[in-house]
């Protein structure tokens, strides 16, 4: 059967599995994904369960999967995804995945250790080498003429020289013996580190520093740093000690640098040397790294699906009850009735894979608790069933709106946005993604504003059918009219009449208008009269008000089939009668009130039934209510037929007895049932008492009774309550909610405006403009008009008719029928939680 | 008080088979009921909506009121000429 009108009819089973097949049972379970397991051990703490030595085995090989997926994605090396799903492996199998994770894992851990401390000392090599050969300039600057002397060099900075210079006198003109320090620091930290040097040393340093021009890998975080090489002269070990601490402080590695030219040079080709042993060395370790990942990168996305459904079914596993024996296990799970036969297959089959002999038994259990609410959507209507189960999940075999919603969501986003090019631009979008459906769904897109779309690209769908389907009614395309059938006024004004009045307006009473109306849609000629809006408006709030009704009187019937599913007949009495009469006697009547006057008015000779008499619908409805007289002008009849006044007093007060109906009438059938069981009990109890004869029974009997009183006038109270709520929301929503579909009229006015203004203002302006300047005026007109039609008259305005919509299906539909109290059935199904993995790592 | 005879039954008989005939044709199937919900849903509410808006037009009480320059454009694009 499998429709969507009611959620899948479900029972609770009980599931006998022997010990040794119940791993491959569950999997096959996992599969089919049509069983929800319940948690027969609430109370034992997760750390405390049968198998929670395999789930923390399957977390820790999940665990080294995502480091290796990690140093995968770090290397940049295309993982495989075949799509292919390959069964859950044998519990044997495990021991053989976590061996190769193992060994994959503390390889690649290896090697990036390796790797790490190789390029540790590569970087320790080429600082050491930068130093050398920038340390080379200073010295040779220092040799050319003492240092001392040379620091004279007036482009210097003086106070180095000065200083530097003082010193020199104070030694005696000796030429002076300097220490120096040289080593590398991160380039930003320059200027702090010089200004630290100076004031420490109170100037009695001496730094020379140069940049490194290329980036240097930094080995732990693997970023590209730019050092600066420095140099560091001074005089004396106490300054020594000084300026040591500041490099430490800085984190400035400081390299042996010798004094002699020859040395430096030496070490300079050995540092060289050495660098090239080192880059070979990296270059094979590097290589052995990536033909590990790329060997690894074929099998990941399997391995995954592998784990996942391992830790899966021990995870299920653990939902279970272990029998005395200790030979079975014991799971109960909520299945839909129509699949039981399908999961009896399935557990055979993992019967037999496991190799065991006993079947499992499955057991149909009584309970009172409330199944879970399942409805078998396909891809088509699951967005409509997710936009219902946003508003609460169906209670338990509760009539479903989705499968109306399929329908009305769409006709009334329309009546909104009825645009037929705009409902075009939507349906070729939305017909896109349903064309391209399966090379879109495999791309996996995080991008959550284009998933929203893409999963309601069915309700786009329709929604832009629709809205081409109402905007050929509005006569409305791009706020421009069609004229298929040719207008059907015409005008016979003389030229001369024309030349004198700027405007006229033509009279429906005569030759002008052809008698019968434009066949399908609207006149074309409205859309360029000036007086659009009062026509128009009369008439979609008629609308508006005419498919709301409809709408609610539909919602409260939907209710009518809950109560004969549910065997609640006294409701259909108590609730549904009254409803639909105070609907029907109100407001489909004032419905009935605007075709009379759509029939019986209009450019008739007989002034009693011409525009001059015409009367205000809603007034006549006010005043039906209000029990007062319209005044009337003199000719016109107050009525529009023969006994109106009475009928509509008979209504109204109809209508007004239906309030105390739905009121008092259910709480006292449930007042009437419970005595009736209480005279039946009382009776049962003093029967039982005379057959005894005890005087202990007869005494422990009354009490009894009077326990169970009190409880009843709090519950009776709790029930007129209730009814009392229900009565009030129901009448008053009826008004409020019947004004509230006016939002009909007005979104599908504002629409129609901003998409006139638009046109006004935007591309009638380029489209006036002459010669070939005109030309571009145009392309630059059309393009601002295209991006604001599709930016603000499509998205947004779609948007918010959208929303619009979705209150009105939530509000003002459902509140008649629908109650929302389910909890949705969540079957044990590998491919959920596959997807759910996925999408939480890709975050 | 005037409608085409034609226009109404054409478009009530076109509504009619998609709301009234196709449900029947409906193959059998999962979704036999849905596909007859959304006939008979769709049939209904494109019919009520294209009633309303003919019916509001039958009997106008309001001619348009349109400016003499778009009066006379209707007069040459529609085909009628306008007589001195």
């Amino acid at each position: 059967m499998g429709s969507l009108f009611r959620s899948e009819e479900m029972t609770l089973c009980q599931l006998f599995l022997q010990s040794e097949a119940a791993y491959a049972c569950v999997s096959e379970l996992g599969e089919l994904g049509l069983v929800q397991f319940r948690d027969l051990n609430p109370d034992v703490n997760a750390f405390q369960r049968k198998f929670v030595n395999e789930v923390r085995r399957c977390d820790e090989m999940e665990r080294k999967l995502r480091y290796l997926e990690k140093e995968i994605k770090k290397d940049g090396i295309p993982m495989l995804d075949t799509g292919e799903n390959p069964e859950a492996p044998q519990p044997r199998e495990m021991i053989d995945l976590e061996a190769t994770f193992e060994k994959l894992e503390n390889e690649l851990r290896e090697v990036n250790q390796n790797a790490e401390a190789l390029k540790r000392n590569f970087l320790e090599l080429t600082e050491l080498k930068h130093i050398l050969r920038k340390t080379q300039v200073f010295f040779e600057e220092a040799e050319h003429g003492g240092v001392v002397s040379q620091m004279a060099d007036p482009s210097r900075e003086e106070e180095q020289v000065t200083l530097l210079g003082e010193e020199g006198l104070r030694a005696g003109g000796q030429a002076l013996k300097l220490g120096f320090v040289a080593g590398v620091i991160l380039r930003e930290r320059i200027p702090a580190f010089e200004r630290m040097l100076w004031r420490a040393c109170r100037g009695n340093v001496f730094l020379r520093q140069a940049e490194i021009e290329s980036p240097l890998e930094d080995p732990s975080s693997s970023d590209q740093v730019y050092k600066s090489v420095f140099i560091i002269f001074f005089q004396g070990d106490q300054l020594k000690t000084r300026v040591k601490k500041i490099c430490e402080g800085f984190r400035a590695t400081l390299y042996p640098c010798p004094e002699a030219p020859a040395d430096r040079r030496q070490m300079a080709m050995g540092v060289t040397t050495r660098i090239e042993d080192l880059n070979t060395v990296l270059g094979q370790t590097q290589d052995h790294r990536h033909r590990v990942l790329v060997a690894a990168a074929k099998n990941i996305k399997n391995w995954f699906v592998k784990v996942r459904k391992i830790k899966a079914i021990y995870h299920t596993l653990n939902l279970f009850n272990l029998d005395v024996t200790q030979k079975c296990l014991i799971a109960e799970c909520w299945v839909p009735v129509l699949d039981i036969e399908t999961i009896q297959l399935a557990l055979r089959r993992g019967t037999e894979r496991s190799g065991s002999s006993v079947p499992p038994i499955l057991n149909r259990m009584q309970t009172f608790e409330d199944p879970p609410t399942y409805n078998r959507t396909n891809k088509f209507t699951k967005g409509f069933q997710a936009l219902i189960d946003a508003y609460g999940v169906a209670s338990y075999r509760e009539m479903n709106p989705a499968p109306y919603t399929i329908i009305t969501f769409p006709f009334l986003f329309a009546v909104m946005f009825g645009d037929s090019g705009h409902g075009l631009l939507m349906f070729l979008f939305a017909g896109w993604m349903v064309l391209k459906e399966k090379p879109l769904a495999a791309q996996k897109s995080d991008n959550e504003i284009w998933n929203i779309f893409f999963a309601g690209r069915y309700i786009v769908f329709l929604m832009g059918l629709f809205s081409i389907y109402t905007g050929l009614i509005y006569n409305d395309v791009f706020s421009k009219s069609l004229n298929i059938f040719g207008s059907y006024w015409s005008s016979n004004y003389n030229i001369s009449t024309l030349q004198h009045s700027s405007v006229l307006q033509l009279n429906p009473n005569s030759t002008d208008f052809n008698q019968t109306p434009y066949p399908f849609g609207m006149d074309p000629v409205w859309q360029l009269a000036e007086n659009k809006i009062i026509f128009f408006n009369s008439y979609k709030m008629k609308i508006s008000i005419i498919i709301g009704i409809i709408h609610m009187l539909f919602g409260v019937s939907v209710g009518l089939w809950n109560y004969l599913y549910f065997k609640k007949i006294e409701n259909i009495f108590a609730l549904f009668i009254p409803q639909v009469i105070f609907l029907v006697f109100l407001f489909l009547y004032m419905v009935i009130l605007m075709f009379i006057k759509w029939v019986k008015y209009g450019p008739a000779s007989d002034i009693k039934y011409s525009s001059y008499c015409a009367p205000s619908v809603l007034i006549t409805f006010i005043n039906m209510i209000l029990f007062k007289d319209t005044p009337q002008v003199k000719g016109c009849d107050e009525w529009m037929y023969a006994g109106q006044g009475v009928l509509q007093k008979l209504l109204v007060i109809i209508a007004l007895l239906c309030v105390p109906w739905m009121l008092i009438v259910k709480p006292v059938m449930i007042m009437r049932s419970n005595k009736r069981q209480h005279y039946q009990l009382n009776n049962h109890g003093t029967e039982n008492g005379d057959v005894e004869g005890a005087p202990g029974a007869a005494a422990a009997n009354p009490p009894a009774p009077q326990g169970g009183h009190g409880e009843e006038e709090e519950e009776m109270s709790e029930v007129w309550i209730h009814q009392g709520i229900h009565t009030i929301e129901y009448v008053l929503g009826s008004v409020s909610h019947t004004a509230s579909y006016l939002r009909l009229w007005a979104l599908s006015l504002a629409h129609a405006q901003l998409s006139e203004v638009l046109w006004d203002m935007v591309l009638r302006r380029g489209l006036a403009q002459e010669g070939y300047v005109g030309g571009i005026i145009l392309w630059a007109a059309f393009a601002v008009w295209a991006v604001l039609t599709v930016g603000i008259l499509v998205l947004m305005e779609g948007l918010s008719a959208f929303l619009h919509t979705l209150r009105l299906h939530w509000v003002e539909f459902q509140s008649k029928f629908y109650t929302g109290l389910g909890y949705s059935f969540t079957p044990f199904s590998f491919e959920i939680i596959l997807d759910t993995a996925q999408a939480t790592t890709e975050d | 008080m005037s409608a085409s005879p034609v226009a109404v039954l054409v478009f009530t008989i076109l509504w009619g088979v998609v709301g009234i005939v196709l449900p029947f044709l409906v193959p059998k199937g999962p979704n036999r009921g849905i596909l007859q919900a959304i006939l008979i849903l769709t049939a209904a509410t494109c019919w009520l909506f294209w009633l309303c808006c003919y019916m509001a037009q039958m009997n106008p009480l309001i001619g348009p009121k349109l400016e003499n320059t778009t009066l006379l454009l209707i007069a040459r694009e529609w085909g009628k000429e306008v007589t001195s």
